[in-house]
């Protein structure tokens, strides 16, 4: 389903990701783990196709389209979706209203014939249910006043109603407390099909064990520096991230030689 | 930033979409402003001689007045003598039906999108129109007339209510007030009119549209609505002109008068045209509204979405005189690329008890200047009154200018006066989000002005709230690529 290779992309004149090789199929979730500022939000950011990045080199591959050459809008209809790290706040529109529009516009892409305000609801109701998304968040402005939680299961919700293909989740487990990670995991659960597939970004194990991933990979210094299965992140629960660095640095530094 | 350069880019490539020239015969007046000029106009429309007697005084007065020069912007010149003040459609018969009306201006009004058909008569709107200066024709007067409702040209109104003008003309924006107000007076060419009777509740909105037509000529009409004692009424005013190259001059006048216990709701959609991205041509729109709430429990509000002209100068205000009045404004203005906008209103609470609210929400788009100004009085017997101000300034890009200008003078020190400010810009973050969720850029913006705008648009009728938002995203079209 996607396929990443060997991208390269800077901010501001400096390389963040330097040289991303990654393959999702079809069913399959993955997990990206790294220390902070490896660079985890920034792929994400460019696979969602955000302006300030550049890519430099490199290819992404959206079953056989090619997903760098798209406007972020049009990556969305055809299927990326990112649940963000750090959801922004839209004053006055309202949650339901924007979400309508954004369905309208993936439906229109996808050639799908469009809800009835009726349809619409009654999807609205049942994927509100899917996340217990509380029904009055929906009818109030776009995250606006939002505590950190109701934002992340606010992202959750808006994917469940979009129905993406590839579902990028960029530390939707931070800021939720115990009982809504185990809401939303099982409603991610339940979203998997044969069909999709997800990128899980996250800090903790604990997401892991709801959402139980098929790879792990761990992400240093804009690189993808270790593949493994879910033992990897037990594995770096325990030992944490400096024996991954001290390897990588003591690989590049016999590179050098 | 790259972002924002590009959206101010394609903001400038943007297109005045209503900008047609209506190919009608007119009768129009030659250039040039004097005493003729008004004895012309006068004797045009069969005027009586108290009437062309208060236009003289109204020439007299503009002869005396100087331009305005306290506005956020360079006063342009403005030759008054290269206008012309009078243009009326040849055919100046008034239609029993609209079989009757020259088809090529029916043709105007389609793609004005005036609600003249049968299926505005259910959507419930009386419509007058004013083509750059004769009122046209005027729909579902029966109906209203059955309850005593006068709706009709101000012309009509002269012969047919003299008694009502002479008594209410002029009485809230006297002939000196400004140098447009008096000009006004002197040349004005007609307008609407509308007197409610006591008790009785206006069954539908009643609207106006205006269109200039020809070339050269200013557009000077005049409004006078008077709503008795405990009666409501709700009117609509919409606008557009066609492109040119020149600027042309609007200087109308609008007067409010609600008795005791009465209510006026005024909602304007201004659409006249911008001027091109270079700021070449457009309308320029001097503007004097007022209204009175000359008894107690009496209610004005006035709601404005001011997306057009090349400068806008216009402050609705309200002089709450009744105890326990009330008044409000809310307002929306944008300016894109070359636009100027100097807006706001003044409230003066003259009675006890007095309530008044102000929302203004401004938004700045290419090169546009977009100031509110707001004068907020509390006068000796207003005991306890209130007001509260909102203003709001968002900015699109990084080449506009938002500016406020608040004014407070109280005198009395049981009245309460509360403001807020914000000034915020359209955030790269905001439109990437609703991009990532498959909305284009455009798109993103019109939602997030709209969402922005949405306390003032709420104010509109439904019907005018939707054509507003429309004309939002028009005005910002084009914003992104
Ligand atoms: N606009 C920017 N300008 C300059 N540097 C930036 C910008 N955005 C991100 N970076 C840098 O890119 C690097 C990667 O950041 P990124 O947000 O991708 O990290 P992350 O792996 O998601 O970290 P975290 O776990 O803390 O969320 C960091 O060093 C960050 O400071
Ligand atoms: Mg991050």
């Amino acid at each position: 389903m996607l396929s990443i290779k060997n991208l390269h992309a800077n901010i501001e004149g400096k390389e963040i990701l330097k040289g991303i090789n990654l393959e999702v199929k079809a069913g399959e979730v993955h997990a990206i783990m790294g220390p902070n500022g490896s660079g985890k939000s920034s792929l994400a950011s460019v696979l969602a196709g955000r302006e300030n990045y550049e890519v430099t080199e490199g290819e992404v591959w959206l079953d056989g389209k090619n997903l760098l050459d798209m406007k972020p809008e049009v990556r969305a209809r055809e299927g990326v979706f990112l649940a963000f790290q750090y959801p922004v706040e839209i004053p006055g529109v309202s949650n339901i209203n924007f979400l309508r529009t954004a369905l309208s516009e993936i439906r229109t892409h996808r050639e799908l014939p469009q809800l009835s305000a009726k349809e619409f609801l009654k999807m609205t109701k049942e994927k509100q249910a899917l996340v217990e998304f509380e029904a009055k968040l929906a009818n109030r402005s776009l995250n606006q006043g939002f505590s950190g939680g109701e934002k992340k299961r606010n992202e959750v919700f808006q994917l469940a109603m979009l129905e993406p293909k590839l579902s990028i989740l960029d530390e939707t487990d931070s800021g939720l407390d115990i009982d809504a990670l185990r809401i939303v995991s099982n409603g991610i659960n339940k979203l998997r099909s044969p069909d999709n597939a997800f990128i899980l970004i996250t800090h903790y194990q604990r997401l892991l064990e709801y959402i139980v991933p098929d790879f792990v990979h761990v992400l240093y210094n804009g690189q993808i520096v270790r593949s493994g299965t879910k033992e990897l992140a037990l594995e770096l629960e325990e030992k944490g991230y400096d024996w991954l660095k001290e390897e990588f640095h003591g690989s590049e530094s016999i590179n050098k030689i | 930033m790259e972002k924002d350069d590009l959206m101010l880019e394609q903001l400038a490539n943007r297109e005045y979409e209503f900008g047609f020239v209506t190919a009608i015969d007119m009768d129009i007046s030659e250039v040039g402003l004097n005493e003729d000029t008004v004895r012309f106009i006068s004797a045009k429309k069969n005027e009586p001689q108290w009437l062309l007697d208060w236009r003289m005084k109204g020439f007299k007065a503009f002869q005396k007045q100087e331009m305005p020069h306290w506005q956020n912007f360079k006063m342009p010149e403005i030759d008054f003598q290269s206008i012309s003040y009078y243009a009326a459609p040849k055919q100046q018969a008034k239609y029993a039906s609209l079989d009757e009306v020259d088809p090529e201006l029916l043709r105007t009004f389609e793609k004005l999108g005036i609600p003249m058909s049968e299926q505005k008569q259910l959507a419930g709107v009386a419509v007058d129109v004013v083509f750059d200066s004769v009122s046209v024709t005027t729909t579902y007067k029966k109906h209203l007339n059955e309850l005593g409702i006068i709706f009709c040209s101000i012309s009509d109104a002269v012969k047919d209510h003299p008694e009502l003008i002479q008594k209410y003309l002029g009485s809230v924006v006297p002939h000196t007030d400004n140098v447009f107000a008096s000009l006004n007076t002197a040349v004005f060419s007609d307008g609407s009119f509308v007197y409610i009777p006591k008790g009785v509740r206006c069954p539908m909105e009643l609207s106006t549209y205006f269109r200039i037509n020809a070339e050269n000529t200013g557009q000077f009409e005049r409004t006078l609505i008077i709503a008795d004692e405990d009666s409501y009424v709700s009117y609509l005013e919409g606008c557009t002109a066609p492109m040119r190259d020149e600027n042309q001059l609007h200087a109308a006048v609008v007067e409010l008068i609600a008795m005791k216990g009465a209510e006026i709701k005024y909602s304007t959609v201004q659409n006249w045209y911008p001027g091109d991205k270079e700021g070449k041509g457009g309308i320029f729109n001097f503007v004097t509204k007022r209204g009175a709430c000359r008894g107690e429990r009496a209610k004005i509000s006035w709601t404005q979405v001011e997306t057009g002209s090349a400068i806008t100068w216009k402050y609705p205000s309200i002089l709450l005189q009744g105890d326990y009045s009330s008044g409000e404004f809310y307002s929306v203005a944008v300016t894109n690329n070359m636009q100027i906008a100097d807006t706001g209103t003044k409230i003066h609470h003259i009675g006890a008890h007095t309530k008044s609210r102000i929302i203004s929400k401004g938004i700045s788009a290419g090169q546009g200047q977009n100031s509110y100004r707001g004068l907020v009085q509390m006068g000796a017997k207003a005991a306890y009154a209130r007001n509260f101000t909102q203003c709001d300034s968002l900015l699109i890009g990084d080449r506009c200018g938002a500016h406020t200008f608040p004014y407070i003078e109280s005198k009395n020190n049981t009245a309460t006066i509360e403001h807020e400010a914000t000034t915020s810009k359209i955030g790269e973050d905001q439109v990437f989000y609703l991009n990532q969720r498959g909305i284009d850029a455009e798109q993103a913006i019109a939602l997030i002005v709209n969402g922005y705008a949405k306390d003032v648009l709420n104010q509109l009728p439904m019907e005018f709230a939707v054509e507003a938002q429309k004309l939002l995203s028009l005005t910002l079209e084009g914003s992104v690529g």
